[in-house]
């Protein structure tokens, strides 16, 4: 089963064992991240969805598209370089992802 | 402290949100979140947009995993709807559902949400005259729609024109009709409804504004048209999407002071001094920073259930929590993602950007100098860089914003950045 980590900002981590198809933000929010809050339910309209994508799993990832970049300019907590917005990263098969999220979405 | 812990009616958003808060915030007595329907708590923004259009599905709607609320003791009810609620000065009481089950409670709060508004017109009792505030709507909607060929669509507000554009994009024959002489008057400015009009119009949807329905025509009791200025215009089905009124009725009967919504202070907190009421049913303080005195709003949002539910969980354990951000809203129609920060009500200028792709939109609104709030469509950046800038409370010169070629996010930093040479050492 794909496996999400999620490092909340404070160092604590989890391990939600994810299903194929959900998004990564549906992963979180379904289970409780509360360093995830998705007001927009996953819409692309709300940016509180950020995560920082660890960086050798960044890759691995398809290409975001130009809506996601916008957004990610309006984080509460400035983009790092691999940043996604996690309603846009949908699990698969082989999934092992890990992401830290930020201080604060809003 | 009573065993009975919270009661919190209505499980949508703001209820959701007022139950994992107070967890959160180390509530320890038990939560209840009781809701009407026969559904998990589950999001509704979705049931006018990607829900109808079939791109998502039931299963991602769902708020919370059973085991979330396991862990935290939060205890859901489903399909028990509230018609009785009897309270001592202390903030206790028993809430009694149709079914004849009681809910004792500790503290109580009222997250009743609002209900569509409904049409007072000949005919609108008619099978086929349809509605979309809930999953059950929006699932009867969708069974009908598959039958169906010619759609009218009552009202330009949010839900009309996002179900109006999916029904559209089905395949659907969609008239709009809007008793306004402009479309989402009550959201946005004039810029952005012509925009939108414009927009919809060239994708096909026949929108005709001033339009009053005089009724709905029916045959062997079920649609067959609607009547409007004299006009008749065939329709399958009817659907009307004319606004929502604020569910007050438990609250009145309470004693609670209501005024288009159930009157809450800063902290949500209604006039019994204890029952907390959060979301489209509270009438609140303006919470955005630099708003007139005494200036009190009623929002229908889901960004407002969130924040309100956070502050008013602070009020459950005896502290005072700030509103934090400002106001955004979002509708998605069509090829058309509506993003809007702030709250225009009390503009006196509007610089309108406009970029050359047809598709995009955005227009800033001033209370003077102020910058106050944004429509922008299918520009998220400006959309971001609005919102940070209220969020900061500093305002991007309205001379500067009106090139768009001009990031807004430049402008935001120059205004943001503190004058180094100014500092002291």
């Amino acid at each position: 089963m794909p496996k999400i980590t999620f490092a909340a900002a404070d160092g604590e981590t989890r391990t939600i064992e994810a299903n194929i198809g959900d998004s990564v933000m549906e992963t979180a929010v379904r289970n409780g991240i509360s360093g995830v809050v998705a007001e927009c339910g996953g819409s692309l309209s709300c940016a509180t969805c950020h995560v920082i994508v660890d960086e050798d799993d960044f890759a691995s990832l398809p290409p975001m598209e130009e809506m996601e970049d916008e957004m990610l300019w309006g984080t509460a907590v400035d983009r790092t370089g691999t940043s996604r917005l996690s309603c846009q990263i949908r699990v698969t098969e082989d999934m092992g992802l890990r992401v830290t999220l930020p201080e604060t979405q809003v | 402290m009573s065993e009975n812990g919270l009661l919190i009616i209505g499980s949508s958003q703001a209820g959701v949100q007022l139950a994992v808060s107070s967890r959160a915030l180390g509530y320890a007595a038990p939560v209840t979140l009781l809701g009407d329907e026969n559904h998990r708590p589950y999001q509704r923004p979705a049931l006018s947009k990607d829900f109808l259009q079939d791109k998502i599905t039931k299963e991602s709607l769902i708020f919370r995993s059973q085991e979330f609320w396991d862990e935290h003791r939060i205890t859901v009810v489903k399909g028990e709807r509230i018609e009785k609620i009897v309270t001592t000065p202390d903030g206790t009481g028993t809430a009694w559902s149709t079914s004849g089950r009681a809910f004792p409670f500790g503290r109580l709060a009222l997250t009743v949400g609002a209900r569509a508004r409904r049409l007072d017109v000949p005919g609108a009792g008619l099978d086929g005259v349809l509605y979309l505030r809930n999953a059950d709507d929006a699932l009867e909607l969708k069974a009908r729609t598959a039958g169906a060929e010619r759609v009218v669509v009552i009202g330009g507000g949010f839900i009309g024109i996002e179900a109006a554009a999916g029904l559209h994009a089905l395949g659907k024959r969609v008239t709009l009709l809007e008793f306004a002489d402009r479309l989402v008057a009550r959201a946005v400015g004039a810029e952005t409804s012509r925009f939108i009009l414009d927009h919809h119009r060239r994708a096909g949807i026949d929108i005709r504004l001033g339009s009053a329905v005089d009724e709905i025509v029916g045959h062997g009791g079920k649609v067959r048209a609607v009547r409007a200025g004299g006009e008749e215009i065939a329709a399958d089905i009817v659907l009307v999407g004319i606004g929502v009124v604020p569910n007050t009725e438990l609250a009145e009967e309470m004693g609670l002071r209501c005024d288009n919504g159930i009157v809450v202070d800063r902290h949500a907190v209604a006039s019994d001094g204890t029952t907390l009421a959060v979301g489209d049913c509270a009438n609140l303080p303006n919470p955005v920073p630099g708003s007139p005195a005494g200036e009190r709003v009623r929002f229908e949002s889901v960004n407002h259930a969130i924040e309100q539910a956070k502050v008013a969980a602070h009020a459950l354990i005896g502290r005072q929590g700030e509103y934090a951000g400002i106001p955004w809203f979002w509708s998605n129609q069509g090829d058309l993602k509506l993003q809007i920060a702030g709250l225009s009500s009390g503009y006196d200028r509007t610089v309108v950007r406009s970029p050359a792709d047809p598709l995009k939109h955005s227009v800033l609104y001033y209370r003077g100098d102020r910058l106050v709030a944004a429509d922008c469509v299918n520009v998220p950046l400006d959309f971001m860089a609005v919102k940070q800038a209220l969020t900061k409370g500093v305002t991007l010169p309205p001379d500067a914003v009106a090139d768009p070629a001009v990031p807004l996010r430049s402008l935001l930093a120059e205004v943001a950045a503190p004058d180094e040479g100014n500092q002291p050492a």
